[in-house]
């Protein structure tokens, strides 16, 4: 069988599209490759998605922190720390067994135990809590200056927040932030092993190299393909974030831009 | 455990509880909290030790071991760590045994990769075959421990690396114009001093190990969230005196509580650690501390 119809039978078996039963022997490069290749649409599925509707709960959730009402921002706290403090890991087992007990009380839950959405709101709701807190934290340092220019330009409230605020805090915390997306794209990669099961053993990146590593017991190969595919979307997301940070900072003079400097986040 | 705990059927709600948290299995979950303190206690330390040779060696003049160096620190942050721990646990056992098949059955003629099998000779497995159970528990805690400490001591390298070169440079300078050797300034001048801008980055790294001890459970550790999944699930009566629904959201609500107060409890502590560095220093927290005072 040749590489290119190994790619055609397998490319999207991740999502049930093509040949059904994974190879059984031989496990050669090509079907490594290409099934390893093929989880990773999981992977960017859930980053995806978790980090487009995380960015909108995150704004809320700063502006929450940093408001003066006292349940607003207690609840806010909150959010943030019980998300932070504990681990992502047993996060997911919470959720899973959470929607399966109320699996039972409605058909609602049906789909809330299978990885597409219970692990994607576990995941929202962990990113909007980590990335609220790089969003608090900028919000803090907005300059009074600028605050001070928008109040003399008579501007207020919803106009103020629109022009001025959210610009700066999102400018300000763009390399940070840009960092809590690599990392929740790693993160990812803990669904299939938490208690979701993989249906029809469609997983994602690491569920195929652990299954390649299990069935050859030879880690040297699946892992490092892995590695690829992964800094592979690491440099992709990093020079995407690049671009939006450009444009971000692009009033201003060069030398007082916001450099992107990756700093260490890691395990949730 | 307790003596009214005979017939746990009569028993009322409280009494049972009480019954049912302290049966045998029940201490094994309890006992599996130590082997996450004692996981922790171990790889702290050891992790740390890693870091700063990968940092001192990154620093290195000599460029192969700089190239090294630099290739553990950047290695790590662009693959997902959980990878890193299912790689490393298997790779490891291979190299032990590999090294061991060498050393003790030098005559074995056939290739130890056979087609999808890893095969090594019997005496130099790894524990033996006929070794008892807990052989088996202590080496796998050992590799898992080992996989911790080589993860986490990328991650303490790339923050020991940043406190080096944050300490001012004209320091360094001073002490080679005073005529020290660079052994001599590296431990006289450089060592001392990372340690306050390397501690936040530590603090940090500290959550995160915290928070990264559950996965021991894929490494294929007995550990808390292997007991809260055996414990959880349900139970009829035909196997245990204390049958039960499926409990396991309610154990893994007890694992949450349990890290939210750990996380909780160390940050309290590191800011109290780092309010008594900071006293006294040249830096913005040690100027605000002397304003506030």
């Amino acid at each position: 069988m040749s590489c290119w119809e190994t790619i055609a039978d397998y490319g999207l078996r991740s999502i049930g599209i093509g040949e059904r039963v994974l190879p059984r022997e031989g496990y050669t490069l090509c079907q490594q490759f290409t099934l390893i290749g093929s989880g990773m649409i999981w992977n960017i599925y859930f980053g995806v998605l978790a980090l487009c509707s995380g960015f909108f709960l995150a704004t809320a959730v700063a502006l929450g922190k940093a408001s003066k009402n006292p349940v607003l921002q207690k609840a806010s706290t909150w959010f943030i720390f019980l998300f932070r403090g504990s681990p992502l890991f047993i996060q997911f087992f919470f959720a899973y067994f959470l929607f399966l007990s109320l699996k039972p009380l409605s058909p609602i839950f049906d789909p809330f135990t299978s990885a597409w959405l219970g692990a994607l709101i576990v995941l929202f709701l962990n990113t909007a809590a980590y990335s609220g807190e790089i969003f608090y934290g900028a919000l803090q340092s907005v300059p009074r200056g600028d605050m001070e220019a928008a109040d003399a330009y008579g501007m207020s409230g919803w106009s103020r927040f629109k022009r001025v605020t959210w610009p700066t805090m999102l400018r300000l915390a763009w390399p940070a932030y840009t960092n809590e997306a690599i990392f929740l794209f790693h993160a990812t990669t803990l669904v299939y092993f938490s208690g979701f099961p993989a249906w029809q053993q469609r997983g994602d990146a690491l569920y195929y190299a652990s299954f390649f590593a299990d069935k050859t017991f030879n880690p040297f190969i699946p892992y490092p393909i892995l590695a690829f595919y992964f800094i592979l979307l690491t440099l992709c997301i990093i020079s995407l974030f690049g671009l939006i940070n450009r444009r971000l900072n692009r009033h201003l003079p060069q030398e007082s831009r916001a450099k992107m400097k990756l700093k260490l986040n890691i395990i949730r | 455990m307790f003596s009214f705990c005979v017939d746990p059927a009569s028993l009322g709600d409280f009494a049972w509880m009480a019954c049912y948290l302290t049966t045998g299995k029940h201490m094994a979950i309890y006992t599996s909290v130590f082997t996450v303190l004692l996981l922790l206690a171990i790889t702290a330390p050891t992790a740390l030790a890693f870091g700063f040779l990968g940092a001192s060696s990154a620093r290195s003049h000599f460029a192969p071991l700089s190239w090294f160096g630099k290739a553990y620190i950047a290695i790590v942050r662009g693959v997902p760590d959980i990878a890193f721990f299912l790689f490393f646990v298997i790779a490891l056992d291979q190299l032990f045994e590999w090294i061991r098949h060498e050393i003790k059955c030098p005559d074995w003629e056939a290739d130890i990769w056979q087609g999808n099998d890893f095969v090594v000779c019997d005496i130099a497995k790894l524990p033996l075959g006929n070794s008892p159970q807990w052989v088996h528990e202590t080496y796998g805690f050992l590799l898992a421990v080992l996989t911790f400490a080589i993860v986490f001591g990328a991650f303490a390298a790339n923050v020991l690396y940043g406190a080096m070169r944050a300490v001012p440079h004209n320091q360094l300078e001073t002490a080679e114009s005073y005529g020290m050797t660079r052994r001599q300034v590296f431990w006289r001048i450089l060592v001392p001093q990372m340690w306050v801008f390397a501690l936040p980055g530590l603090s940090n790294l500290w959550m995160v190990l915290i928070k990264a001890t559950p996965l021991l459970f894929l490494l294929g550790v007995e550990d808390i969230v292997y007991w809260a999944r055996e414990l959880g699930g349900a139970k009829t009566a035909r196997f245990t005196d204390y049958p039960h629904g499926d409990w396991r959201m309610w154990y893994f609500f007890g694992l949450l509580v349990f890290y939210l107060l750990f996380t909780r409890v160390s940050e309290i502590v590191l800011d109290k650690v780092m309010q008594k560095l900071t006293h006294g220093q040249a830096t913005l927290g040690g100027e605000a501390q002397r304003k506030a005072a």
